[in-house]
């Protein structure tokens, strides 16, 4: 009724109103308790979770990698350093325009296909605010031109990283080894919390067998960083443990000299302090360039050194396994000796060539086709060692037995792995009736005794073998195992001892006075390196026929003369009296020994000169 | 049988008072004492959300020195002005809506403001205020509660300008204008079954607005509301980090300045549309509730002055402005928590930025004038 009067009623209105101003109210409390629900549910119900949330947020761990442990040589010359490496990362949000960014990167240093497609691939896999590498080992020019065109490449960003640099390259390759990128199979062998932040691992040699100690202990740091990535602070700090420095045996000088002396050749030098067991030079010909390794070999580096006949990558000292010829001859007569067989008045008649009783072939002497007659009518030891005369250990071999010389040499060394603390080391073959079942299943013949004799047939050795062999006669009859690494950090290393040869002195002094006589004597095998000598040397000559050494050597058609020739070796150790170097050298396909015992003399003269100096 | 009485409004409070200072300037003291508290709150809070940028509280400082101006100068005004002022300010606004969609300039593919010469200028601001003042002078003349022919007439009012602004495109604004004007009605007593009626209407209507009238960033915010974790890093980010700020700030919070979320950067507007989460994060739940508090007693003076307005008009436009004050509230409060969709809302006179609150203190202001307006006296 009130509306057709069509007048305003202020006080029905106002309790409408009032009535809707409660409604309003209970609806905004309503929803004010609705909020507050949220809110208590957040900050309250589920605090530890947000809690937790925000800390991971804010807080993170990183790992601070260790500085990988530095190798010196024994006079502190630094063999393996760690160097900044250069790598160009782009913070894609930083970056304006991707495309555009990229292209005038590519202007300024070269990038292929391979690095953008990675490129790619990681850029999707991070963060916007984290680094994504675009490419490695940048060098100095590159890294000018990227640092002078920096105001107009935002988000374009330089990395620093330490890494592996073997300052001499291919002169300690084979010695040391070398570090590279961790494969995925190492990722499974490893303590992957040691290695975090870590890029690097040892693959072969020193860096390889003392991985553990080189690596040291990785260390961590909680940073509080923001939400773009950036460390504001860093909240708590464990220090890594840098690995630990290597001191080496190894001499740089002695190592570089014998390396310069085997230049051009295939071959291997061992050198080792007979006092000590400390390896002075490890020198396998020829080499690689270890820094190749380091991040990642390019495929055609690679092919070229594997598919190369010379086969660079095979570390010879270690893993050439050689018949070693004569050089055996100075155990096998102290074997003769020990055993009684032989004393140094004891003689054997030689025209030239031996003949097994019963038996109508004729086993030949080297010397039968230069003088057509043997060394002498009667042979003695002195004779026998210092001429190399087959006739005698023709002899001598048949009357010990394959078995009897198996038991003397066993204890020099042969015919087992030495030990040394690298990898990759071959044990060689000292045969015996049992090896020969064991092996190929088949009975020992007669004949192959005196091929053992003279240390051919299935006998085989590695340089390392042989320098052990010949440490052991320097120091009559220590055994040690051999070792490059001298001192870990302050820690000494002593070579582990091996079960002695024991002898009686006057059968040692009968050896190794004829192997004076090898080249000090008129007639010695390598009376050519004695000239202008200001010490005494004792030494060994030996010629290895080749029937191929022991890998997967490809022939090629115009080189299968030269690959066909005798290998030649020699053993020697120096000063007589107190021996301070004991070696093996051996050159692949030398002809002769005369192709190895020039190198032992240039080494020895270096090494005792240094000593004198 | 009311002859006599509604002629005589029930006057018994603020006229056995002796009109004081604060009457003669026309500011309502309670009302002016809480915002001068929240501004406060407000201005502690932007210290740490904006980086303890000095710079940042002085410039805010200053729209606020221009808001309380404009409050005051709003208030002298009587809600009778107002009221014949309303829909020239309305028209007014429209013209300029239309203008900006021409001459309009944006940014993120949204045409939203006006180039006043190196001044830039957001017309739909002015609608704010002006479709509740518009909505409160058509139906303050009119016999209440309002008809279906009034209802359909304010309709129309509403839905000029919230048309514009929606396809400027900017459907959080759109929606507040909207909802004020619809409080107005509300407040001025519309019946029931109207009200049923729509919401009916607003959930059978929901599956094509979906389908034909949501752009797709819009749908976007809605998906990833439902379900934030599905976008960690795009449109996820904001939802998780506030969540996690406000979360982590437990019932005491992590002290002021102290929040990790907000000061390591990890709160996407930190200062602005989410800085509840800042507040939230160093000051805890407690910091949380007294904010809740000073809103609650700002809200229920508003409706005091509502409830002891002189007219239809002064009481449908306080209804209106304080539902809307609340709407801004509830969404940016829901928002950060993740209750609602981001729609860019700001938390009322606690965000930064200069718009919002020039026109929330005008529209305190206008509470003021409603709230001192001379009382028709007795005889």
């Amino acid at each position: 009724m009130a509306s057709r009067i069509a007048l305003k009623d202020p006080q029905r209105e106002q309790r409408i109103y009032g009535a809707r101003t409660v409604t309003a109210l209970l609806l905004v409390m309503l929803f004010l308790a609705l909020l507050l629900g949220r809110y208590y549910t957040l900050q309250i119900s589920d605090y530890e979770t947000y809690r937790t949330a925000s800390e991971r947020n804010r807080v993170q761990l990183q790992p601070l990698p260790p500085k990988r442990g530095l190798i010196f040589d024994r006079n502190g010359v630094l063999l393996a350093d760690n160097r900044p490496s250069y790598t160009l990362s782009l913070i894609l949000e930083r970056v304006d325009d991707l495309d555009g960014t990229l292209r005038e990167l590519a202007a300024l240093l070269p990038i292929d296909e391979d690095d953008l497609q990675k490129f790619h691939t990681r850029a999707r896999q991070r963060r916007p605010y984290e680094h994504v590498p675009l490419r490695f080992r940048l060098d100095d020019e590159e890294q000018a031109r990227i640092a002078v065109n920096r105001h107009r490449l935002p988000g374009v960003v330089i990395d620093a990283q330490l890494q592996r640099h073997y300052p001499f390259g291919p002169l300690f390759a084979h010695a040391l080894g070398y570090v590279g990128r961790i494969n995925s199979q190492e990722m499974d062998r490893i303590d992957q919390a040691e290695y975090r932040g870590t890029f690097h691992i040892g693959k072969i040699g020193i860096e390889r067998r003392y991985e553990e100690e080189l690596h040291g202990t990785v260390g961590y740091q909680t940073v509080e960083s923001n939400a773009h990535g950036r460390v504001l602070r860093v909240l708590e700090r464990f220090d890594p443990q840098p690995g630990r420095n290597l001191v080496l045996h190894l001499d740089y000088e002695l190592q570089r000299v014998a390396h310069n002396a085997l230049a051009g050749r295939r071959g291997a030098v061992v050198a080792i302090d007979p006092l000590t067991g400390g390896v002075l030079a490890l020198v396998s010909t020829p080499s690689f360039d270890a820094n190749l390794f380091v991040n990642g070999i390019s495929s055609r580096d690679y092919n070229a050194l594997r598919d190369s006949p010379d086969v660079p990558l095979f570390n010879r000292t270690v893993q050439g396994q050689y018949p070693p010829g004569s050089t055996v001859k100075p155990m096998i007569a102290m074997a003769g000796l020990e055993s009684e067989l032989v004393d140094p008045a004891f003689t054997v008649p030689d025209p030239g060539w031996y003949r097994l009783p019963g038996d109508s072939r004729r086993y030949r002497d080297w010397i039968l086709r230069i003088r057509g007659g043997g060394h002498a009518p009667e042979v003695d030891l002195k004779m026998a060692i210092a001429e190399s005369c087959d006739v005698y250990f023709y002899d001598l071999a048949r009357r010990l037995t394959i078995d009897g010389m198996h038991d003397y040499l066993k204890d020099y060394g042969l015919g087992q792995r030495t030990g040394i603390d690298t990898t990759a080391e071959r044990p060689g073959v000292l045969p015996s009736t049992a090896w020969k079942r064991r092996a190929m299943n088949q009975p020992w013949y007669p004949g192959e005794t005196l091929s053992a004799g003279i240390g051919q047939g299935y006998m085989l050795a590695t340089p390392v073998q042989l320098a052990v062999a010949t440490s052991i006669v320097a120091t009559r009859g220590e055994h040690r195992q051999p070792r490059l690494v001298r001192s870990l950090g302050d820690e000494a290393l002593e070579a582990p001892l091996e079960e002695p040869v024991i002898a009686r002195g006057e059968n040692w002094d009968a050896v190794v006075e004829a192997m004076r006589e090898v080249v000090h004597g008129q007639r010695g095998t390598a009376k050519a390196i004695s000239r202008n000598m200001s010490y005494e040397m004792a030494g060994k000559t030996g010629t290895a026929q080749v029937i191929g050494i022991a890998q997967d050597a490809v022939y090629d058609e115009d080189a299968i003369d030269e690959r066909h020739r005798n290998h030649g070796l020699f053993i020697a150790f120096a000063p007589l009296d107190a021996p301070t170097i004991a070696l093996a050298v051996i050159v692949e396909n030398g002809g002769g020994s005369s192709a190895a015992y020039p190198i032992a003399r240039t080494v020895i003269d270096a090494w005792l000169a240094g000593e004198a100096g | 049988m009311s002859e006599y009485v509604r002629q005589m409004p029930d006057a018994v409070g603020p006229l056995t008072r002796p009109p004081g200072v604060a009457r003669a300037l026309h500011v309502d003291l309670p009302l002016l004492l809480l915002l001068l508290l929240l501004t406060a709150y407000g201005l502690v809070v932007l210290y740490s959300a904006s980086g303890q940028s000095m710079d940042a509280v002085l410039r805010q400082g200053r729209f606020f020195t221009v808001a309380y101006l404009g409050m005051f100068v709003v208030a002298q005004f009587s809600p009778v002005r107002w009221s014949r002022w309303s829909p020239w300010g309305y028209l007014l606004g429209v013209l300029l809506l239309v203008a900006v969609a021409f001459v309009g300039v944006g940014a993120k593919g949204a045409q939203r403001w006006l180039d006043l010469g190196g001044f830039r200028f957001q017309p739909s601001e002015i609608m704010k205020l002006a479709v509740p003042m518009t909505i409160a002078w058509y139906l303050g003349n009119r016999m209440l509660p309002p008809g279906p022919k009034y209802i359909a007439a304010c309709l129309v009012i509403i839905a000029v300008p919230a048309g514009l602004i929606v396809r400027q495109p900017d459907l959080g604004t759109s929606l507040l204008i909207a909802a004020s004007g619809l409080f107005g009605i509300f407040m001025a007593g519309i019946g029931w079954r109207f009200i049923i009626g729509a919401a009916l209407t607003a959930v059978f209507s929901a599956w094509p607005a979906w389908m034909f009238l949501l752009k797709d960033y819009q749908k976007q915010r809605i998906l990833t509301l439902l379900n934030p974790e599905s976008d960690k890093l795009g449109a996820g980010w904001n939802i998780i980090q506030s969540k996690t700020a406000i979360g982590s700030g437990g019932w005491s919070g992590k002290g002021w300045t102290q929040g990790t979320q907000s000061q390591l950067d990890f709160l996407p507007e930190s200062h602005t549309d989410f800085i509840i989460a800042v507040l939230a994060e160093e000051f805890g739940l407690r910091g949380v509730l007294i904010l809740m508090g000073l809103y609650l007693l700002i809200l229920l003076r508003a409706f005091w002055i509502g409830l002891h307005a002189q007219s239809s008009y002064g009481r449908i436009l306080c209804g209106s402005i304080t539902l809307t004050f609340f709407v801004y509230i509830f969404v940016n409060m829901g928002m950060v928590a993740g209750l609602l969709p981001v729609v860019g809302v700001p938390l009322p006179l606690v965000s930064a930025g200069g718009t919002s609150i020039v026109t929330l203190m005008a529209g305190f202001g206008l509470l003021m004038a409603v709230s001192t307006e001379k009382r028709v006296v007795r005889q």
